[in-house]
């Protein structure tokens, strides 16, 4: 049997950021679904990146942080926090919420 | 080029049914009113509990609007969605806007939520009407994969002016609901036709249940919400007793025994000449085949 508990996981990532966003209205991309997810980027000031997930697909940690890692390699923000609400997105679709939110944010 | 109302999500049919920018929303997501109920289940929760509400212009009149997303919950009205949509519609008595906008898709209660829920939509019933007897009119849009069902069903009737597309649909309980309560022999819930042919739009125009009837494309429904605002439905008696009127007719019009399609007797019942083509016409020629009116 899995040692995995019922219930929702929750995940903190943090990553030192170069790119400096300054202040902007909250983003918004993605529905709560089933196989899809939530993102939410808020300023938050300093030069971190943070990543906060809430998922009800349990033990799958080392997998959202690879996700969070390629997301930060390619888009380094600082000062910005990003919380994701997810319903078992593969990590294929949280790479494309997460490029589509960044791209409402500089357009 | 059209876009397909059907295929937005709810907060892209909210941008574009009002005034482009003009929508200002409360309670945003980043304020993270979200269900205290779901977490509990196990259940991610929304940073809006499925639902955005606010104010905006269309074509200029001062307008209150929600949206509610089908694809979280299946738009289900939990505790918290349903108190925001309460708190807009008892803001509209306050601050009186021109008309209050509802973008309904639901399938009702959001069972994990259960009496909350329940408790949520009677309020939302009883402040649409409120709002109405304050003499604002509200108007409901309905074209979402999820129909709009259950309590919402109820919303959406106790308002002025509905718009549904042929896509949209419109019913108490829905389809699975009857199936598993009477038996597959009452109702298929697996057959779409029949699921369109009795709570579809086309359906509800015939039988003067909707007052519009508009093409799946949010051009179509921005143009029909912005004619909805002229439409305020008085709370009188004498409207009511003209409803039950029209639905007792409507009890008694099917014949006991029908040959065939119960939809396609009552369009015909109603007066529709060649009932049955119904469902392969467009909707453009459906609304020139009404024949009973709205109460």
């Amino acid at each position: 049997m899995s040692d995995i508990t019922p219930g929702l996981e929750a995940l903190d990532f943090s990553f030192a950021g170069r790119l400096p966003v300054g202040t902007f209205d909250p983003v918004l991309v993605g529905v709560v679904g089933s196989g899809n997810l939530e993102v939410l980027l808020e300023p938050a000031g300093g030069s971190e990146c943070h990543v906060h997930v809430e998922t009800s697909a349990r033990g799958f940690g080392p997998i959202w942080e690879a996700v969070a890692r390629d997301f930060h390699a390619r888009h380094p923000l600082a000062g910005v926090r990003i919380s994701i609400s997810d319903m078992g997105a593969t990590p294929a679709v949280v790479s494309l919420r997460l490029e589509q939110a960044v791209s409402e944010l500089t357009s | 080029m059209t876009t397909s109302y059907l295929e937005c999500s709810g907060r892209e049919r909210l941008k574009r049914i009002v005034d482009d920018g003009s929508f200002h929303e409360w309670l945003p997501p980043a304020m993270r009113i979200a269900s205290p109920h779901l977490a509990q289940l196990g259940v991610p929760s929304s940073f809006d509990d499925g639902v955005a509400i606010g104010r905006a212009t269309l074509a200029g009149h001062e307008v209150f609007v929600a949206s509610q997303e089908g694809g979280f919950m299946g738009g289900g009205v939990g505790e918290v969605h349903g108190a925001k949509l309460v708190g807009l519609l008892r803001r509209a008595l306050r601050d009186r806007p021109e008309a209050v906008l509802l973008l309904a898709e639901s399938g009702g209660v959001r069972l994990h939520e259960a009496n909350a829920g329940l408790i949520a939509v009677s309020e939302v019933m009883r402040a649409v009407l409120d709002v109405r007897a304050a003499g604002i009119p509200v108007i409901v849009l309905i074209g979402g994969a999820n129909g709009c069902f259950g309590g919402m069903g109820l919303v959406a009737r106790c308002a002025d002016h509905v718009v549904m597309s042929d896509a949209g649909r419109l019913s108490m309980s829905g389809p699975e609901v009857i199936e598993a309560s009477h038996g597959v022999d009452e109702f298929d819930s697996r057959d779409r036709a029949l699921v369109w042919r009795t709570t579809g739009g086309k359906h509800r125009w015939l039988t003067g249940d909707c007052d519009a009837l508009v093409d799946d494309d949010t051009t179509a429904f921005r143009a029909a919400a912005i004619e909805g605002v002229r439409h305020a439905r008085p709370v009188t008696l004498e409207r009511l007793e003209a409803e039950h009127a029209l639905l007792t007719a409507r009890l008694t019009v099917l014949p006991e025994v029908t040959d065939g399609d119960d939809a396609v007797a009552l369009w015909s019942a109603l007066g529709v000449a060649d009932a049955v083509r119904i469902p392969d016409l467009d909707v453009e020629s459906v609304r020139t085949l009404r024949t009973s009116q709205e109460a």
